[in-house]
């Protein structure tokens, strides 16, 4: 092929990439300006610290905002070190075997299971068979399964990571097994578990259909006290107004408000968390 | 007057699975003397100095036979404890390969696993530990910065104050210069001199003119045996096996 | 695909070295040949050829030398290398200190000549020929690392001590019978004893040679007689 046409050929591909991305950007900064244009209107302190009111055609959001928050918290209290642990055994103590491969292979098809499947395994896992009912605690953990996958996809990366030279170190050095992962192994892959950590928030913080059978409530009048308590959540809350309320049309300014909400909400922990990780990583290198 | 042997093998074979890595080692390494290992890659030097502090268990399929004896006791007789052996036979390894965290966590880590705690028994432990890898006065100012930011050749002497801060009384280096540029090496080079006199140091070296200049005894491998030891001014002037002969002069390897 | 020879600009540096050595030992064995053909044929021009000919002699000493240390340098040499390189730099100092010696026979020549022989010379010219078949044989050791060889060479050693004695002892009985003859008779005397000296720098030539083709430090009197058998005079 000749110079000029190769490079012809380079300068199509190169276009073409650019404005592919040129394309996603545009949609992605159009739903944003959509979602903030309609939502911005309907925000103030009220909004946030208000509990619905008058069949939630009034008043404000704070008690799915709180419950999704809470929802969160049971969520990563329970997939967060369920998931690092299970990536430690896997990393630090699995041969590789037949319950090896067969674990690693269930955690992979984990990810891949439709979040509604999660949902209905909540409902008579945690809801009927444990006795919790349809409360926070059957959401959470339900959102936490939802989860797992992705935490312990994300933290056997980091921890394989971890270079071999750092424990070889450890033990050189006396340190028992347990110590060199506590001590040296985790804290050096922790930035990195972290990153799968934001992730997950991300879709727990998004996520319907695992909590509508499981624990989300239409309606309460007050944020939820115990963990056996059903919770309101954001997203569930959005689906409610936007197909079950009694006003569709009126509650259009508050359906964009909450769902500006719920971006700010997993846009914010992302952020915490992002930072959160730059600064580990900065103490230590330079 | 003979120094007194800190480590004898007689008669060790390693094994990984079917393949044998070491063929009968008989070998004795005197006390707070430097004792260097040479041979072409693939010889079984790093394997033989990782048996030393049995840093090859961690591979499943390698099985040692024979004696490894550290002041008498067979460290791969039953009942051995690998934790507190290791802690005995310390390693420094080819990369410096300091944690990502500060100066002062690094060189604190190993006696924190031995469970001290106080503050001020640490600070000591550090100190000396540091001045020991002479790398004290360059660092004193920084203790708190994170050990990456130094060179290669101080997070490599960073290490070595690591490894004696546990008070080990054995070191094992395997290649610890490779990675180095020659000022760096240099600098390990005289602490490894300094560091005899407290330590018994056994060496990994590619680097034939530093056995010669740093060792005083040492072992020609080849293939998994120990051609030829004795003391270095003579393996290097006036070698007695032809393979030895050969491979310093560089004729292969 | 042929293997890249490693060992082919450290071999190459070793044979010049090697070389430069020969050179440097076949014009000092020159030296010491002249100056007493000089003696014994009252040449006066070939003695001032030795005796000029030192010049030359003492830089190509230095250029060994600084070959040597060069090498050092470059190869950081080891084990029969180094031993190598270590004795040619010893041999060279050796191989200059017999051209001096030479040049001394010279001085002798060019004083000596226009003056009738007190005596015809023969234990002079054999101690000569000793003296360079010792050299050769060393030399010839050395190129090909023949240990029986270098210790045949020194042995010689002490024939030419024995031929010292002789023309020594002769001398003091002719002057003593004439003592007009003394400035000729101490002069071949001295002579006599100068060869005896170039031919000891010759075994430690022939020990350097021993030692970089063993690696074992030998001394040059253990292939000779027996210490008690031989009347050394001590020195």
């Amino acid at each position: 092929m000749s110079i000029p046409s190769r490079r012809a050929k380079d300068r199509i591909v190169t276009a073409l990439l650019y404005s592919l991305m040129a394309a996603v950007i545009l949609l992605l900064a159009g739903v944003l300006a959509f979602i903030v244009k309609n939502g911005l209107s309907a925000l103030s302190w009220d909004f946030l610290t208000q509990p619905p009111r008058d069949a939630m055609t009034r008043g404000g959001i704070y008690t799915p905002l709180i419950g999704s928050i809470q929802l969160i918290a049971v969520a990563m209290a329970f997939a967060f070190p369920v998931g690092v642990l299970t990536a430690v055994y896997l990393v630090e103590w699995a041969r590789d075997g037949l319950f090896t491969r067969t674990l690693r292979l269930a955690v992979r098809s984990l990810a891949g299971v439709p979040s509604v499947v999660f949902g209905l395994f909540g409902l008579s896992f945690f809801v009927v068979v444990l006795g919790f009912g349809a409360s926070l605690l059957s959401a959470g953990l339900t959102l936490g399964c939802l989860v797992l996958p992705v935490i312990v996809g994300a933290s056997e990366a980091a921890l394989s990571a971890v270079p071999r030279d750092y424990r070889d170190a450890s033990y050189a050095m006396g340190a028992t097994k347990w110590q060199t992962i506590r001590k040296v192994v985790l804290p050096a892959a922790f930035p990195s578990i972290l990153t799968g950590a934001i992730l997950a928030v991300g879709r727990v913080a998004g996520e319907t259909a695992p909590i509508i059978f499981t624990g989300a409530a239409f309606f309460t009048p007050r944020v939820a006290r115990s963990l056996l308590e059903p919770v309101m959540a954001l997203p569930y809350h959005i689906l409610v107004l936007a197909t079950a309320g009694t006003a569709i049309d009126e509650t259009r300014p508050i359906q964009y408000g909450t769902v500006l909400v719920l971006l700010v909400l997993v846009l914010g922990v992302t952020l915490v968390g992002v930072l959160f990780r730059a600064k580990l990583r900065m103490e230590k290198r330079r | 007057m003979t120094p007194k042997i800190k480590i004898q093998t007689t008669a060790m074979d390693l094994w990984y699975d079917q393949f044998q890595a070491l063929k009968a080692i008989d070998i004795a390494i005197p006390e707070r003397a430097v004792t260097a290992f040479i041979g072409p890659s693939g010889c079984g030097k790093s394997s033989f100095l990782r048996c030393l502090n049995r840093m090859n268990d961690f591979i499943p399929a390698a099985r040692v036979d024979g004696q490894v004896l550290l002041d008498g006791r067979n460290i791969y007789g039953a009942g051995e404890d690998v934790i507190a052996l290791r802690r005995q036979v310390g390693m420094v390894f080819q990369r410096p390969n300091p944690f990502p965290a500060s100066i002062w966590d690094n060189v604190a880590y190993g006696p924190r696993l031995h469970g001290i705690t106080n503050r001020r028994t640490l600070e000591g432990i550090v100190e000396g530990s540091l001045r020991g890898a002479a790398l004290w006065d360059e660092v004193k100012d920084k203790l708190r910065s994170p050990a990456l930011s130094l060179s290669g050749g101080q997070q490599q002497r960073l290490c070595i104050a690591r490894a004696i801060a546990v008070e080990p009384e054995v070191l094992l280096m395997d290649e610890p210069t490779s990675a180095l540029d020659p000022m760096a090496t240099a600098r390990i080079e005289e602490l490894v001199r300094i560091l005899k006199e407290h330590f018994t140091v056994a060496i990994v070296t590619h680097n034939m003119q530093q056995a010669a200049r740093i060792s005083d005894e040492t072992a020609f491998f080849l293939n998994g045996e120990i051609v030829e030891t004795g003391p270095t001014q003579r393996l290097f002037t006036s070698p007695r096996d032809g393979r030895t002969e050969d491979y310093i002069t560089g004729r292969f390897g | 695909m042929k293997d890249l020879n490693v060992r082919q600009t450290i071999d190459a540096e070793l044979e010049d070295l090697r070389r430069s050595l020969l050179s440097l030992a076949g014009q000092a064995g020159q030296a010491v040949k002249n100056g007493l053909w000089a003696l014994c044929n009252q040449d006066r021009i070939l003695a001032r050829e030795v005796i000029d000919g030192d010049d030359r002699l003492d830089r190509q000493t230095l250029e060994i030398d600084d070959k040597c240390l060069l090498f050092i340098a470059r190869f950081q040499p080891m084990a029969q290398d180094l031993r190598t390189v270590s004795a040619i730099s010893h041999m060279a100092v050796d191989l200059e200190r017999i051209g001096d010696l030479g040049v001394n026979v010279a001085k002798f020549a060019v004083k000596l000549a226009g003056k009738p022989f007190v005596k015809p010379l023969v234990d002079l010219p054999r101690m000569g020929e000793l003296f360079q078949e010792m050299l050769d044989g060393t030399m010839r050791a050395f190129i090909n690392g023949d240990v029986d060889e270098a210790k045949g060479a020194c042995a010689l050693d002490d024939d030419i001590d024995d031929l010292e004695r002789q023309v020594f002892r002769e001398m003091l009985l002719m002057m003593m019978e004439n003592p007009r003859i003394i400035e000729e008779g101490t002069a071949l005397i001295t002579v006599a004893r100068t060869l005896e000296r170039a031919a000891d720098h010759v075994t430690n030539l022939a020990e350097r040679v021993l030692y970089a083709i063993t690696g074992e430090v030998a001394s040059a009197s253990s292939f000779r007689r027996p210490r008690g058998s031989r009347d050394d005079d001590g020195r």
